[in-house]
């Protein structure tokens, strides 16, 4: 008997085995989840064709190690850097410009899609059909915008208003306003509801009490999250640089077909400062808050 | 204009929170709401505020039946409540000069709340209202700066600079010692007198309750046990309210 044949059972101090008077009740579904998991993800596993061990065949060692010899010393001709330095600006301004107009279109949609501010469901714990209904179609205007990919976003628009970055801004914009709407609802409706609330129950209107109770409760995991989505966009204006829409991306989509690997290294230097200085601004931000 | 309860009762879930509760509140009353913890106090304060809709049963306030108003006219009504709760809920990174101004916000338009964010519009006000509970100093300091007690007046701060006419406290002295627990009382009081506002106080310190407010209503279980002038109330009828039912002793049960 050295093993635990049954949850309900225990050993107590003694090495007794006694039976728990009290067995918390959300053990067995805790459990069952469990199992559901790991029954769900194995054929996922094979269904993706998740082979880790072609990495290591001689053949894709030997591809790899050419590739990556080429990369050093990283290309650091004056002339390089510069176009470098203007592309990188161009990457940054993209995704800043996107996030900006994706703002713009989240703020409202999160207003409307977030549960913490209802009246009605403080008055008699359910929400009034129309407040459902509201909240329903918010919802699914910002899965239909999340749901296209960027990079589909920027394809469609490369063909409507030409190469460049405004494409890219467009993209960002549409799919990005539908990603921090829905953040920013959840962040909303997690955070601690008491103040905004009590402000709704003395009679605030429900913007004045999402700026006196829910914005300031949440407000270091939504500065968090706005600068995560930044540092995405980022990445996302890089790749759809690939597809024509300016910036680093389309740099690196012709230093790759020329196997430059030297370019190729510095672009990713590049991109690391980048996700760095995102992850600073971020921590900043958050310190100004304490 | 009377607060009038016919027949309330209150769900949460299965369990009455509430049931069959009738009281009829004149307009300046100063009432305490006594009994064990889960009576229903906090529960009959929320209910009154019209931000609870009671199962059954009816309330008017102010002359208007608040659940067959609008849900806009509804809202409206409650700025003539102020409800305290007992742990203040104010956001730990918000200033005391914020805190206590959203007492403004039912009258306030939107612009000004905005602005008021940027720079504190009626600092003088909230710093009156501070300094009736000795806290002018904190007008400044961040909310999560404050003590327990501290924390608790400035939610009461709030209180004096609503417009409210009926005061719903909902135990206001939990985290005050002896001495500011009376002083913080005689603010509530006094300034319910001069408003002509109704003061509901839901309190455990029965003495105080007793020999500070002229009615008491005692609750148990969610029903009304009496509702009295405080000098009818006998400690016969104190003790009855209190009464303890033994607790279960727990066990291990030692298996083969």
């Amino acid at each position: 008997m050295n093993r635990l044949p049954l949850p309900a059972l225990k050993y107590c101090s003694s090495g007794m085995l006694v039976r728990i008077q009290h067995p918390d009740p959300a053990w067995y579904p805790r459990l069952f989840g469990i199992l559901t998991l790991l029954i769900v993800l194995w054929p996922m596993l094979v269904y993706s064709e998740f082979k880790p061990w072609i990495l290591f065949e001689a053949q894709s060692l030997a591809a790899s190690w050419h590739f990556l010899a080429s990369f050093a010393p990283p290309a650091h001709s004056g002339e390089f850097l510069h176009l470098l330095l203007v592309a990188t600006w161009q990457t940054v301004a993209v995704a800043t410009a996107g996030l900006t107009l994706a703002l713009l279109g989240a703020i409202p949609l999160t207003l409307l899609a977030a549960e913490s501010l209802s009246v009605s469901q403080i008055e008699t714990g359910r929400m009034r059909l129309a407040g459902r209904l509201v909240r329903q179609a918010a919802r699914w205007l910002l899965i239909l915008l999340r749901s296209v990919p960027e990079l589909v976003w920027a394809l469609l628009f490369v063909r409507i208003v030409g190469l460049g970055p405004t494409a890219g801004v467009l993209a960002i914009a549409l799919t990005y306003s539908g990603m921090l709407g829905k953040v920013y609802a959840e962040i909303l409706d997690s955070s601690e509801s008491q103040s905004t609330q009590v402000l709704l129950k003395n009679g605030a209107s429900r913007l004045a009490a999402l700026f006196y109770g829910s914005l300031p409760e949440a407000a270091p995991e939504l500065i968090s999250y706005t600068t995560y989505r930044w540092e995405c966009a980022i990445r996302g204006s890089v790749v759809m640089g690939f597809v024509g829409a300016g910036g680093l991306g389309q740099r690196m989509d012709e230093s790759l077909k020329m196997l430059a690997g030297s370019e190729v290294a510095s672009m990713l230097i590049i991109f690391v400062l980048l996700v760095g200085a995102a992850d600073r601004v971020s921590t900043l931000l958050r310190s100004r808050l304490d | 204009m009377p607060l009038l309860l016919q027949g309330v009762s209150v769900r949460h879930g299965q369990a009455f929170a509430l049931s069959d509760v009738s009281l009829t509140i004149e307009q300046g009353q100063q009432i305490a709401l006594i009994g064990p913890s889960g009576a229903g106090k906090t529960t009959l304060l929320h209910t009154m505020a019209c931000a609870l809709r009671p199962g059954l049963g009816e309330l008017t306030a102010f002359g208007l039946l608040p659940w067959s108003l609008s849900h806009a006219q509804r809202h409206k009504l409650r700025a003539r409540f102020f409800l305290a709760p007992q742990t203040p809920p104010l956001p730990p990174r918000q200033r005391v000069v914020t805190a206590v101004l959203a007492g403004c916000l039912p009258q306030w338009s939107l612009t000004r709340a905005l602005l008021s964010l940027f720079r504190p519009v009626e600092p003088d006000l909230a710093w009156e209202a501070l300094s009736r509970f000795n806290l002018q100093d904190k007008l400044y300091a961040r909310v999560d700066r404050l003590s327990g007690g501290e924390r608790q007046r400035c939610g009461l701060a709030r209180l004096l600079v609503s417009k409210a006419l009926v005061f719903l406290v909902d135990e206001p002295l939990s985290a005050l010692d002896p001495v500011l627990s009376l002083q913080t009382l005689s603010v509530l009081q006094q300034e319910a007198h001069e408003r002509g506002a109704t003061l509901i106080c839901s309190l455990h310190q029965v003495e105080l309750a007793r020999c500070h407010f002229p009615r008491l209503i005692g609750l148990r279980c969610g029903q009304l046990v009496f509702d009295a002038r405080s000098s009818e109330v006998t400690d016969q009828m104190i003790a009855d309210l209190y009464r303890h039912e033994p607790a279960p002793a727990a066990s291990l049960e030692v298996l083969q």
